[in-house]
Order: structure tokens, then sequence, then C-alpha cells
């Protein structure tokens, strides 16, 4: 067997067990549905080489839509999660086609400008609880035949959707579309002499981005049962390219780790140290980018490729 | 415009700030034929297939390809209809191997180009025709290898079979054959004659014992403006070409007689 799927099989034995060992399912599920959002966001980053400093508007907005209808319209589970993907691709159509125009740091700007805009309206309007957000998201079931009141059963679920999203997100990259993704981020004029229509394809990338960055906000609002303020806050935007950077950017399982790394920081330093725990990981995050550069997988992998 | 003519353009002209890079060109390719276009550096043959690949937009003048005028699309499009070129400075995708470069060229017309569901092996496909270009650049030794991998010389080679790939109906080649040792020079003359039995080619070239042995018609260009063209005999005898060329009207152009 290859060492990558003994790799695999172990950390998916671990994961399994997660429940009967006794880690606290409700933070792995957090956990799980951060690394979902720094891998949805990592198909845009590392794959495309497009920088998004506003992917927190499609996670929170995902997370608000489903949140809201499963509370005031008592949408079932399944249709709830469904919508919140469905407005994210929208917004991500809306976003990416005004963004995808503009290359580096203006591409950047834009995506953070209608990222604000996204954040205001939800501060705003009357059905996102203001500053209080939506409390009481109920679980529901998985089509009214799994209830998924019990931690272990979400985190089942939400372990499913991770290597859902996981393999989805490497069938992409290595798809026909991937390829030519390929090659407009290694020669976007080259590509274009063969006839390729970038703009099309960076268009396509971002909305998938947008998508499962969607799908992954809804599942959190329903496996933590709250939407906040902060899941649409420019600083989830900033968090999630941090994870990305962390664990490795064009890399399939670094965002994972990255974002792994970051949310156990956060759990564990935030009883510790309180409003510290930014500046430390803000600290770790400097150390990665100045000792290892291609981030905590990224290394690993270049340090086997040399051997 | 008579359907043996598939490009032509009329007072095509490109000013960068001022300075006239291509003045008022008309030029006329015949369906069929390998056209040459020579001249010293920096007189502006890059900036016309700028121009003609719509990577540049012309100042004035108008760019008619298959009796439709181009002039106002976009590159892509302009590649989509079958023109379709290589780059002077070597253009090929650095971190993909050798196959897959060529691939690209290849799978627009598979038509799954945006299926994202689809698994990578559904190109494999496309194998046996890259694999056929290869071997007429002599690359197939290297398919599996990574591009950026590859010498120079090997790298244009295959830019030109990325190039074919895309199966252009007219090939625009900015000097093939820059920096490539003798053998390689040979075969990639010979791969352009043999492309051009199905095709058109316009090339910018500067080994003039390439442009004697293979070119039907020659055009020069000079500071932007096009000073001669015709066979290479005529174009040979002409004493501006001579003079623009060796700086004197005594001497003889270069290269094999036709
Ligand atoms: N983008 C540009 N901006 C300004 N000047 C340019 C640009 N591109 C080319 N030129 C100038 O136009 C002239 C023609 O260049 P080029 O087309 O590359 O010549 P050639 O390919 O015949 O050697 C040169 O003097 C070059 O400096
Ligand atoms: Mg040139």
């Amino acid at each position: 067997m290859r060492p990558a799927t003994i790799g695999y099989g172990l950390a998916l034995a671990a994961a399994l067990a997660v429940p009967a060992v006794g880690v606290y399912p409700v933070f792995m599920m957090k956990l799980l549905c951060f690394a979902m959002f720094a891998c949805a966001f990592n198909l845009l980053l590392g794959f495309t080489g497009m920088l998004s400093f506003g992917h927190a508007a499609f996670f929170g907005a995902a997370a608000y839509a489903t949140g809201w209808l499963a509370t005031a319209r008592g949408w079932g589970t399944l249709p709830a999660l469904g919508a919140g993907v469905v407005v994210a691709a929208t917004l991500g159509t809306a976003v990416g086609a005004l963004a995808i125009r503009r290359r580096g740091i203006y591409f950047a700007m834009i995506t953070m400008a209608l990222a604000q805009l996204v954040y205001f309206v939800c501060l705003e309007a009357p059905f996102t609880g203001g500053e209080n957000g939506l409390q009481g998201v109920p679980r529901g079931s998985l089509a009214g035949l799994v209830p998924l009141r019990s931690d272990v059963a979400m985190y089942y679920v939400v372990l499913g959707a991770f290597v859902g999203m996981y393999l989805l997100i490497r069938r992409i990259v290595h798809s026909p579309f991937g390829q030519v993704l390929k090659a407009i981020r290694e020669n976007e004029a080259r590509a274009v002499s063969l006839g390729y229509e970038i703009d099309r394809y960076k268009l396509l990338a971002f909305v998938l981005s947008a998508t499962l960055s969607g799908f992954a906000g809804a599942l959190k609002a329903v496996v933590l049962g709250f939407v906040t303020l902060s899941d649409v806050l420019q600083a989830n935007s900033g968090e999630v390219i941090l994870m990305t950077l962390l664990g490795g950017t064009g890399t399939f399982l670094g965002p994972a780790v990255g974002a792994g790394l970051v949310v156990t920081l956060q759990e564990y330093l935030s009883d510790l140290v309180g409003g510290w725990v930014t500046v430390i990981i803000g600290a770790v995050f400097v150390a990665c980018v100045l000792l290892f550069r291609r981030g905590i997988v990224g290394e690993l992998l270049a340090l086997r490729a040399r051997r | 415009m008579p359907d043996d003519i598939i490009l032509e353009t009329r007072g095509l002209t490109k000013e960068f700030k001022g300075f006239v890079a291509v003045s008022d060109v008309d030029l006329v390719v015949r369906r069929g034929q390998i056209h040459a276009l020579i001249g010293p550096n920096g007189a502006g043959k890059t900036t016309f297939f700028n121009l003609l690949t719509k990577f540049l937009a012309p100042t004035r003048g108008r760019i008619l390809y298959a009796g439709a005028d181009i002039t106002d699309l976009k590159p892509a499009a302009v590649a989509r209809r079958g023109l379709v070129r290589s780059f002077q400075m070597s253009a090929v995708f650095p971190h993909l191997t050798v196959i897959e470069n060529v691939r690209v060229g290849l799978q627009r017309r598979v038509g799954t180009s945006f299926h994202f569901w689809r698994p990578a092996a559904s190109l494999a496909v496309l194998d046996t025709r890259a694999h056929e270009l290869l071997e007429a650049v002599g690359l197939a030794p290297y398919a599996r290898m990574v591009a950026v991998e590859l010498p120079y010389g090997r790298k244009r080679a295959l830019e030109i079979a990325t190039t074919l790939a895309a199966d252009p109906a007219l090939l625009l080649l900015d000097e093939p054959t820059q920096g490539m040792g003798h053998e390689d020079v040979d075969r990639v003359a010979e791969l352009i004659r043999i492309a051009a039995r199905e095709r058109t080619v316009l090339m910018v070239e500067h080994n003039m014992n390439v442009v004697a042995r293979i070119a039907d018609t020659i055009t020069v260009l000079q500071r932007g403006q096009v000073i001669a063209a015709g066979s290479y005999a005529e174009v040979a005898r002409n004493p501006q070409v001579v003079e623009a060329y060796m700086g004197s009207s005594t001497a003889a152009l270069g290269g094999a007689p036709a």
C-alpha cells in the first residue's frame, strides 16, 4: 500500500473514533466546518491563483439564509442547507463577475469591498437579528430519517460532508476543467492564444469556491445552532486566508490542517489568555511564513519529493 | 476578399505614445502558402503579430480574416476561428508535463473544458494525437518530463507542437527557430513545411536559409513599414532590402538561393 493510502486510512479511522475517545464533538464539528471553508477557499487561491479577501460573505450569507429559513420559516434541515448554498452561489456569481476582470491587488480589493457590503446588509437587515444574530437554529433531521439532535449523529454527518467536499475538490482539480485552470495559472497569455476565454474559467472557479464556502457556513449554522455577525465579518475572511497559508496553498490537505490548528488554538487558548489569542495566532502565522513558506503540508510534501 | 486570400490587413497601424511601431501595413496572405515576415530587430514584426491576434488593439486599420472583419474581436475568439500564434519568448506551461502542454492545445475541441465533475483521465482520448505531435517535433521521449526542465530549443519545439495541436487554419510563428541548434532548425523547418500542407503559415524568421528553403512569399518590414514583398529571388534583389540587411546595397542577401 502507498504511504498516502495508509495516511488517509489512519486519519479516517481517527476521525471515525473521535466520539468514542471523548473529544468534544461540537469542537470537532466546528473544526471540520472551517476545514471545509478553507479547502473551498483554497480551490480559488491555491488552484486558480486568485486571492479573495471577501470569502466570509459567502460563508456568512449562506449561514444566515439557512439559519433564518430553519428558524423563522420552519424549513427542514436539508432544504435550508440547500437554500443557503444557492444563496452563496448566486452571490458568488455576482461578486465574481465584478471581480475577475481585475488582477492581483485590485481583485482582492473588489472582493473585500463587496464583502463589506454584504456585512452591512447583514447588520441592518430585519431578518438577521442585528448584533444578536440568529439563535436557536434547530438541527432537525436528515430528510426526516436520521434525527441530528445527538452530537454523535451530527458529527458523522459533518464528517461525511467533509470527506465528500474533499473528494469533490480533488475531482475538480483533476478534471478537464482543472487542467485548463492549471494552464491559466501557469501562463495566461498562452491559454488565451490557444482560444480559452479565461474569464469564464475563472468565474466558474470563483463560483464553485463561493458555493462550497457557503455550504461550510450553512452547515456550521446547523451544527452550532446560531449565526452571528462574526461569520460574515472581514476578520473571518482574513482567518480563512491564514488557515490556508498556514497549512499550505495548493495542497489538498493543507487548508484542513491549517484550519485545525487555528480553531484548536482559538478554542484552548481563549480560556487561558483571552484576547491575546489573536496575537498568538498572528505570531504563529508570522513564524510559519518565515520558516516554511509552503505551509505545513506544503513543506512536508517538498521534503518527501526531495528524498 | 477573394477566396484564396486568408488574411488581409488594410492600413494597419500601431502607435506607442507617438512612436509608430507598425505603420500603414497592407499585407495579403494567400491560402496554403508559407509566408515569411522578415526585417531587422525592432522592425515591428512581433507587434504586427500582436495586432493580428488581438493582444494589442490597432491605432488604425482593419484586419480581414477568412472573409470577415476581425478587428474588434477578443484574442480568444480570434484563436477559436483558427488564427493561432506561438510566441517569440518561449511560452510553455512550465509545470505541466510535455504531453499535458500539448493536450491543453487539443483539449478545447473535446468540448469538456468546463466539465469539473469529469476525471482528467477522460482526456486520455487525446493521447494518441498528442503523441503524434510530439513525435513530429522530436519530443516523444520527453513526454512525461515537466516542461520547465527542457532545454531552450526543445521548449520552442514544444511550443510549436502545442500551437499545432490547436489545429489552426492560419498558423502564426514568431521566430520558431530562434536559439536552436542546426539539427533542430532543420527539423523545425521540415515540420513547418509539412504542417503547411493543410494550413497557411505566416512566420517571422531570421534564419535566411530557412526562409529561402520554405517560404513562398516574403514581406520585408523596416521601421514598421513594408519595404518589399514577393518571392525570395525578388526580395533578395531589392536594393532597399539589401541595404536594410547589410547596410550597403552591394552586398547580397545571405542564405541559399531559391
Ligand atoms: N508595448 C510596447 N510599448 C512601447 N513600445 C513598444 C511596445 N512593444 C514594442 N514596442 C516597440 O516597437 C518596436 C517594434 O518592436 P517589435 O514588434 O518587438 O519588433 P520586432 O519583433 O520586429 O523585433 C520596438 O522599437 C519596440 O521597442
Ligand atoms: Mg520580435
